[in-house]
Formats: C-alpha cells, sequence, structure tokens
C-alpha cells in the first residue's frame, strides 16, 4: 500500500480505526479539522468490527465507516507508527515505505490485546488467542469440521464460539475461568444494561448445545508439530481433550506499547486520561480498550470526546461525560468478576517458553532479578514484539514493571525509517501549534 | 471467489484473494511460520499483529507480519524449509 496523499499540515491523527478511532475522528471531522486515520489493519473497523468485503455489519459501524473515508477524513490501513521522534511528529511505516507525519494533536485509539499467559505447550501452532482465533476466522481460515476448544474470560468467548459454529466448527467446549459466582453476579448485573443483555442471549441462543464450564481452564496442550490435544481442569478434575485448535486467553490488556513511547503515563496497564481523555502528555490523548478494557460503547463515547477535545472544543455535551462515566463503570465490573485467577499463575515448568521472540524458558528466570537484570541476562521481552506478550506474562508471574519500548515498533527497514528520522522537522524548529479552541 | 497465485519458496500456489496471508498459508497446510532455537514450529497466535509469531519474509523484506498482510497475485513469501 501507498502512502495516502496528505494535507500539508494535519490537525489529528488517530493510531486505531476501531471503535474508538472513528469516533474521534467522526468527531474532529464534523468540526471542520483534517484528520488521518491509522491502522495496522487491512481495513479499518477494528477487532470488533473487523470484516471482509460482503461481510454484514452491525449498523452503528456501517455508519462510522461511512463517515470515516475520503475526502472527509483520510485513512490508511496496513499502516503502523514505528517510532514519535518529537511532539506532533510520527514515523509512519505504509505498508513497508516510511515517512514523517506532522500533526497538531494525537489520539491514540490502540485497543486492546489479549492476556496470553504461558503454560506448557502454549507455542504449539494451534494454540491461538481466542480473539486470535476470531481474527483468524474473520481473515478467512477455513474451520469447518473442526474441533475447538475455547478457554478464556469474560464476555469475548461467546461471539468468537457462535462464530466458529455458525461457519461449521466443532467448539467442544467452552472454558471461563472466573467461578460460577463471578458469573452469576456478573450476568444479574446485565438487567441494568439490557442492550447488553440481549446481545448477551442472542450468543447464548447461538451456542445452546456447547458445554460451558465455570472455574476451568488449560493446563497444558499437547502435540508435535501442532497441537492435538488439550489437559484441561475443570472442578478439580483433569481432562484431556482431542482438538484441532486451542483458543486460550485471560480476557483483555490495554495497548499501550505507542502510548509508553510517546511517553505517557500507564497505571495499572491503562493509558492514564483526564475527564476529557487527555493523557498525561500534551498533544496526545487516549480513548477506548487502550484506557481501560469496557466494550465498544464505551470506546465510541470516548472516542467522541477525545476528538472533540482533542480540537480544542471546550464545550463537550454533558451528556457525553455522563454516557462515558456510566460505560466505564461497566469496564470496572468487568474487570472484577472475570479478573485472572491464581491458578493461571502457577502452570509454568522450568521448561516452559516464557518470551516467545527469544526462546527464554522460565527455568532461566530468577523471579528476584529485576526486569532489566532478566533482560540483561536472557535477552527476555527484546525480541520483536518487544515484550508486548511476554512483558505481560512476567508482570503477571513476577510482578515486574512492563518496559517501556524502544523504537522503531515492529520490525520496519532500519535504512528507511533512519531515512524518515532524517525527513522529520528536527526538534529545534517550531513545533506544530495546536489549533485554536473552538468555544 | 477469485483466485490469486503467490509463491511460497517459489512454488506457485493458489488462494482466494481477500484472505489474510496467515489464513491462506494455514489453508494450504503451513503449520511451520517460523522456527524456534530448538527446531520446532512457530504459528500465528493472536492474529492482530501484537506477537509477532506469524512473521515471515515477504517480497525480501523479513519480519512482516503475515496476519497483517493480504494476499495479493504474485506475492513471494518464504518459508523454513
Amino acid at each position: 500500500m501507498s502512502a495516502p496523499v496528505l494535507a500539508r499540515r494535519l490537525d489529528l491523527v488517530v493510531v486505531g480505526a476501531g471503535p474508538a478511532g472513528l469516533a474521534a475522528a467522526d468527531a474532529a471531522a464534523g468540526v471542520g479539522r483534517q484528520v488521518l486515520v491509522l491502522d495496522q489493519a487491512p481495513r479499518p473497523g477494528g477487532q470488533i468490527w473487523r470484516h471482509r468485503p460482503g461481510d454484514v455489519l452491525p449498523v452503528e459501524a456501517r455508519t462510522l465507516l461511512d463517515r470515516v473515508r475520503p475526502p472527509r477524513v483520510a485513512v490508511a490501513c496496513g499502516a503502523s507508527v514505528v517510532d514519535a521522534p518529537g511532539p506532533g511528529q510520527l514515523i509512519v511505516d505504509f505498508g513497508g515505505r516510511l515517512a514523517a507525519v506532522e500533526t497538531g494533536a494525537v489520539v491514540l485509539a490502540t485497543g486492546a490485546t489479549e492476556r496470553l499467559l504461558p503454560f506448557p505447550g502454549w507455542t504449539l501452532p494451534g494454540v491461538v488467542g481466542v480473539g486470535g482465533m476470531q481474527a483468524l476466522l474473520k481473515a478467512g481460515l477455513p474451520v469447518a469440521g473442526s474441533r475447538i476448544v475455547i478457554a478464556g474470560s469474560g464476555p469475548l468467548p461467546w461471539p468468537v464460539a457462535a462464530a466458529l459454529h455458525h461457519e461449521g466448527a466443532v467448539v467442544e467446549e467452552i472454558l471461563e475461568q472466573a467461578d460460577a459466582l463471578a458469573v452469576a453476579r456478573f450476568a444479574l448485573s446485565l438487567i441494568g444494561r439490557p442492550a447488553t443483555l440481549a446481545r448477551a442471549l442472542r450468543y447464548r441462543a447461538a451456542t445452546l448445545g456447547i458445554p460451558y464450564r465455570t472455574g476451568g481452564w488449560v493446563v497444558r496442550a499437547e502435540g508435535t508439530d501442532r497441537v492435538t490435544h488439550a489437559v484441561l481442569r475443570v472442578g478439580g478434575r483433569e481432562r484431556r481433550i482431542a482438538c484441532d485448535w486451542l483458543a486460550t486467553a485471560a480476557g483483555l490488556v490495554p495497548r499501550t506499547e505507542l502510548a509508553q513511547l510517546l511517553g505517557c503515563t500507564v497505571h495499572e496497564e491503562r493509558i492514564v486520561v483526564d475527564q476529557r481523555q487527555a493523557t498525561t502528555v500534551r498533544g496526545v490523548w487516549a480513548a477506548g480498550e487502550c484506557t481501560g478494557v469496557a466494550g465498544d460503547r464505551a470506546a465510541r463515547v470516548e472516542g467522541t470526546i477525545a476528538g472533540l477535545a482533542a480540537m480544542g472544543v471546550e464545550r463537550i455535551p454533558g451528556a457525553l461525560f455522563r454516557r462515558r462515566d456510566r460505560e466505564r463503570r461497566f469496564g470496572e465490573l468487568l474487570a472484577q468478576r472475570f479478573a485472572p485467577r491464581r491458578e493461571l499463575r502457577e502452570r509454568v515448568t522450568a521448561e516452559t517458553i516464557l518470551c516467545r521472540c527469544e526462546d527464554v524458558r522460565a527455568g532461566a528466570i530468577d523471579p528476584a532479578w529485576s526486569a532489566r537484570q532478566a533482560k540483561l541476562w536472557t535477552r527476555v521481552g527484546m525480541g520483536a514484539c518487544q515484550g508486548a506478550v511476554c512483558g505481560l506474562a512476567c508482570r503477571t508471574l513476577y510482578g515486574w514493571d512492563t518496559a517501556v519500548p524502544r523504537p522503531p515498533l515492529g520490525q520496519p527497514p532500519l535504512g528507511s525509517w533512519a531515512r524518515a528520522l532524517g525527513e522529520a522537522t528536527p526538534p529545534s524548529a517550531t513545533p506544530p501549534s495546536p489549533a485554536p479552541p473552538i468555544p | 471467489m477469485i483466485d490469486v497465485t503467490i509463491l511460497v519458496n517459489g512454488v506457485p500456489r493458489r488462494v482466494p484473494a481477500d484472505l489474510s496471508l496467515a489464513a491462506a498459508l494455514w489453508r494450504l497446510g503451513i503449520h511451520r511460520f517460523r522456527t524456534d532455537r530448538d527446531g520446532a514450529p512457530r504459528a500465528p497466535v493472536c492474529g492482530m499483529g501484537t506477537c509477532f509469531e506469524c512473521r515471515v519474509e515477504v517480497d525480501g523484506r523479513t519480519g512482516v507480519r503475515s496476519c497483517l498482510l493480504p494476499v495479493r497475485e504474485g506475492l513471494r513469501v518464504e518459508l523454513p524449509a
């Protein structure tokens, strides 16, 4: 993909084209500003609205996708931010061609990724995340006739199971790591959220006949060239079950690598934002799952607030803040009820690979080390993913802080990264001024 | 559905258009996207560009996440033997 034709100076760059990013771009375009939306995926929509041509999307998705497109908004897909050399400057990898982009403001809408925790056999082909399974399915993976075990947490396993079942897969069972009581209390709280409840019931109806068990998790995966069996622990008993795919994760976790690279404060895994979605870094706002997992409704209203705030709109309707706060409380409830159980941390053996990029096994690590010491002595977290996976694992297993990633993010050709850095205006030059406020 | 031809280690293979390269490779029966230091196969995990397990060499560029790349006519992908 080639770089899009851009306005000479952008008012706003939105990173992430999911519900939050699209809403932010829509709001900023609505007050007449020049906006560019970037997303790594081939098409906008984020994970929840990931689609291929011809797929039917919910009405709220269609509406936003219709509004956030050229000429109203510039959209670059297959594009990732690899560096941020100065205020308002981003180095973007447009599908292999790197270019410097200058902007008055940035909205981070980088979404969430899965809480992938290590267990014996988790590196076998066919062992994927729950959302990972869904993403592969939506990317065209054939699953008809495949036997699939889902061991996840929270609401995500339901739509994934429904979609797999619909495509002809045999979903052997759905395991929820949280206990029955936590799930029951969560279900009760849905009475106050009729739309969410309706969604939940729809998914349950679509997956009738698939066993659902709470308080269950994966002990290990077995196989040589790919996964052939999953060993599960449910109700104090271990069971070995044959499968072609094992889709497992302990829920979702905000994606904060870029925020950290920009210097934004991240606390308890979330990008810290104020009432108006501003991060701790001037000129950078954040919205959606990257500020705490709370679902697509929260993401949309936060995106709208962030887009308006980033464009200097002073008077943001109070109703938006009230809706945001209500959705946020739902996010807190999700985090509480589906908190990863202790046993998930106790599965690794000395032989279990912890850092998938650098092949570091748990036995090579002394939990008494600091994250820095571990990096120096084992290269844990220094591979291609920059600790996106093992950093989370180490935080969960050893309580280490997640290391701040270093540029470039991803694996761009280093020569073109250096060239793009050279094109960027030196920091000593005038930084892009923020857009004037709109009363 | 329209098919495209991609070159897998130089061998032409037909796959449906609109697939991600990761989905296309799996569909072709390929479960080894890369090999770890102990010779074990690795394959896609997150499907959304976070984990880098699906990285392959495409058109001479290494480290390309196949889950983020749609297949296209003539795409050349190099995989471990």
